[in-house]
């Protein structure tokens, strides 16, 4: 179980941030902490990737995804960074307009 | 790289790492400690990397999302703080709706996770003097074959005698380019986005608690 290691070991730390992600989008109200979960679930998908990529990891045959897992990381990760730069101006907006930064606060469109 | 106990060694100290920081993300009442908790996630994802053998990307996990994307949050946290160690407060409904969405999707994750069983299908050659088993065409994925796919030449790993290159192998220098431009928009919007004024008649909301 412990060694050696093995894709599977790499799948469950994703599950990890993955879950943790997904609770931290669920429970906070502070749109930067949504943020911060969404940048949890990215390097979730992201360490799977690179785990079916590893060659460390696959002693045996070829990964599945050798040079294509490293390369959907980083655009996933320009993506990331872009996807954090306009979140973070909207939620400057947000913060200039209502004051806050609580999410359930922006609540115009409601009918 | 070191022998396997090393590796395993390495690996669960930082899984634990990673792990650790996640859980300092949820838990944590206050946003500035949730940020130092995904500063210590991302630098454990980053040293994984590392260690499956993804040098590039791992040190670009250190560049861009330890030292680009939470610089950002932190600013983000600091503009829109009116007071230091600002609390989060949750209510017991959305921890209860959380959890009760998150049981049964890390039943199926894990389920997922248990079932795969990497199959030893292609034949390895192993090296009569090391010992160590390199697959059949395997080449190694360094950074100069990264920038070149990126510029449109992919060599298929089941092919390293270079031979002819077909439409499969022409790389990505599409989304490579798709991505530039999308990059380049999204910041210059971003920059109008941050600095546009609140149109006058509509006054900032008197909010008495910040998040109650």
């Amino acid at each position: 179980m412990f060694s050696p290691i093995t894709p599977a070991h790499y799948l469950f730390v994703g599950i990890v941030l993955f879950v943790t992600g997904m609770i931290c989008l669920l429970t906070k109200r502070n749109i930067i902490a949504i943020l911060i979960g969404v940048e949890l679930i990215l390097n979730a998908a992201n360490i799977n990737f690179i785990a079916f990529s590893s060659p460390v990891l696959f002693p045996k045959r070829v990964p599945p995804l050798v040079l294509d897992g490293q390369i959907f990381v980083l655009f996933v990760m320009i993506l990331a960074a872009a996807e954090a730069a306009v979140a973070l101006a909207i939620a400057l907006h947000f913060y200039s307009r209502f004051g806050t930064v609580d999410v359930d606060q922006g609540d115009e469109l409601k009918g | 790289m070191t022998g396997p106990d090393g590796m395993a060694i390495l690996f669960w100290l930082f899984a634990i790492v990673t792990c650790g920081g996640a859980l300092v993300v949820v838990l944590s009442r206050h946003i500035v400690r949730a940020a130092v908790g995904l500063i210590l996630s991302l630098f454990g994802v980053a040293m994984l990397f590392l260690l499956a053998g993804a040098e590039f990307v791992g040190a670009m996990q250190l560049m861009i999302y330890v030292g680009g994307t939470v610089v950002l949050l932190a600013f983000g946290v600091m503009l829109t703080a009116r007071r230091p160690l600002l609390p989060l407060s949750t209510t017991r409904d959305q921890w209860l709706a959380a959890v009760l969405l998150a049981c049964p999707l890390t039943v199926i994750l894990v389920q997922a996770a248990l079932s795969y069983a990497p199959t030893d299908s292609v034949s390895a050659q192993v090296d009569a003097h090391s010992g160590v088993s390199t697959p059949v065409g395997m080449l190694p994925v360094t950074p100069a074959r990264l920038g070149m796919a990126l510029l449109g030449f992919s060599q298929d790993n089941h092919r390293p005698d270079g031979g002819e290159v077909s439409h499969g192998d022409s790389g990505y220098l599409l989304p490579f380019e798709l991505i530039s431009v999308h990059l380049l928009v999204v910041l210059i919007g971003a920059a109008y986005l941050a600095r546009r004024e609140v149109p006058s008649g509509m006054t900032p909301r008197d909010n008495q608690g910040q998040l109650q």
